[in-house]
């Protein structure tokens, strides 16, 4: 067990790389009770969003939808990575992470005061959040918990839709299909048995960590935080700086666009383990390595780097593991996806 | 826990075999791999190099993280277990069968000041 953003959380229950696969080849689950949701409602949520977001909630048209967004800070930085679930045009739901919660309540409730104070901002300390991940989480998510098939068999993927107690949002944090599941805390204990009684597999923070950087995606604290932009952390995707649409951090974000790069790495060499903060000299200059691993899909040690503009997909790189420097490939992540795997 | 009566064992989480040839078989304990957790690289020291006891000596890097393996008695190295190099997961499967490396020691006796199975076997309850 680890301390995580206050909570305590098991980084395996057994194997992490039996846990790994279980996700990638049929269904895994993860107690990820410590993210936080965190209701707004009032009438003009959608305006508020509109500028308190980097990414655009006009994008979400239907109720359920979900949108990916980071939430900047005035200088460009990211204060958090959300979720955001359109519900209704007078309720919008954000999916925040633990050690950021209080955080980003303090700074919503700020705008909020300063440009819609009739909004409410509601955390949801009531609700535990349960994820099943895999290509047999949906089929097995439906025969453990009865009405859910119903409600969800032909919600498409990045929709989120109440049934009953539940809240079940066909996102996650993996790269595999499946859910992510709020329910009542005192419900939530019912739930994960009823899960394992379907034969899917509890899965640790160790597992989420491989399969969420197979999947190329980023953790909050590791690789990045308020003192990096977005654009230099593989985010310009969600960041929406061709509309006319005025959002905090915008203007910062404009004004110094940064020469950095989030990449992958695949390491070329035998020799260890790419981790966090180890040195990359490129033809273009030095960079450092945000978050990496062992991949149990690849068999191969991959990262995420923070490196120079410039340097491509298909580059060799050093990178300094220990006493020695090591060859890795630049290649454009995801790593994998829907258990394929998507770099040579 | 699994500690075979039959070994020797280091506080940093080494056993030792005395072999008939008077060389001494060096690993990593079951609950070393245990608390390190799914293996994905070892490396190991070049035969010949001579190590001083306490001296780091050999790497062994879970999912999680590297750890240094460390030399529990003085002696020099007279053979590596390239076997577990290029099949890391089977120090998972089973730690006593799966030997790092070997030394000569540079005093026959050195292991008469090693813990015995029930001295681990405290040290590690008491950890």
């Amino acid at each position: 067990m680890v301390d995580f953003g206050g909570w305590d959380m098991p980084v395996n229950y057994g194997s992490q790389i039996d846990e790994h696969h279980a996700v990638r080849r049929d269904a895994g689950m993860f107690d990820v009770s410590h993210m936080r949701a965190v209701d707004l409602a009032g009438a003009g949520a959608r305006d508020f969003l509109r500028y308190a977001l980097a990414n655009n909630v006009d994008k979400l048209k239907e109720p359920g939808k979900a949108l990916y967004s980071c939430l900047l800070d005035p200088n460009g930085g990211v204060l958090d990575d959300l979720i955001v679930y359109f519900l209704r045009e007078d309720l919008f739901r954000l999916v925040v992470n633990a050690a950021t919660t209080d955080k980003d309540v303090a700074w919503l409730r700020r705008l909020i005061a300063d440009r819609a104070p009739h909004l409410t901002l509601t955390p949801r300390d009531d609700l535990a959040m349960i994820a099943v991940q895999g290509p047999h989480a949906r089929a097995k998510v439906w025969q453990a918990l009865p009405g859910s098939e119903a409600a969800t068999v032909r919600m498409s993927p990045f929709f989120g839709t109440q049934a009953g107690d539940l809240f079940i949002a066909r996102t996650g944090y993996t790269g595999e299909d499946g859910f992510e599941i709020m329910m009542p805390v005192e419900k939530a204990q019912a739930v994960w048995n009823a899960l394992v009684a379907a034969d899917v597999k509890p899965c640790g923070l160790g597992a989420r960590d491989t399969l969420r950087l197979e999947a190329g995606m980023n953790l909050y604290g590791q690789d990045m935080d308020e003192s990096v932009s977005p654009l230099a952390s593989g985010l310009a995707w969600t960041v929406d700086l061709a509309s006319p649409r005025d959002f905090v951090g915008k203007a910062a974000l404009l004004a110094h666009p940064g020469n950095a790069q989030m990449t992958g790495l695949l390491l070329q060499d035998a020799g260890g383990v790419l981790r966090a903060h180890q040195a990359v000299q490129t033809p273009r200059g030095a960079g450092e390595i945000t978050s990496g691993t062992f991949s149990p899909t690849l068999g191969k040690s991959i990262a995420l780097a923070r490196i120079p503009a410039g340097v491509a997909a298909g580059d060799i790189v050093t990178v300094s593991v220990r006493e020695k420097s090591l060859a890795a490939r630049v290649v454009k992540p995801p790593f994998v996806r829907n258990g394929k795997v998507l770099v040579a | 826990m699994n500690v075979p009566a039959d070994l020797k064992y280091a506080d940093s989480h080494e056993w030792m075999r005395a072999e008939p040839d008077g060389t001494v078989t060096i690993g990593i304990t079951d609950h070393a791999q245990a608390a390190l957790g799914d293996l994905v690289f070892i490396e190991l020291p070049a035969v010949g190099r001579v190590l001083k006891a306490g001296e780091a000596c050999a790497i062994v890097e879970s999912v999680k993280a590297a750890s240094d393996v460390y030399a529990p008695i003085s002696g020099e190295v007279v053979a590596a277990n390239s076997d577990i190099t290029s099949t890391p997961e089977k120090l998972n499967e089973d730690a006593y069968a799966s030997w790092l490396f070997r030394l000569k020691p540079a005093d026959p006796n050195a292991l008469a000041g090693m813990l015995d199975a029930a001295g681990y076997e405290k040290l590690v309850a008491e950890s």
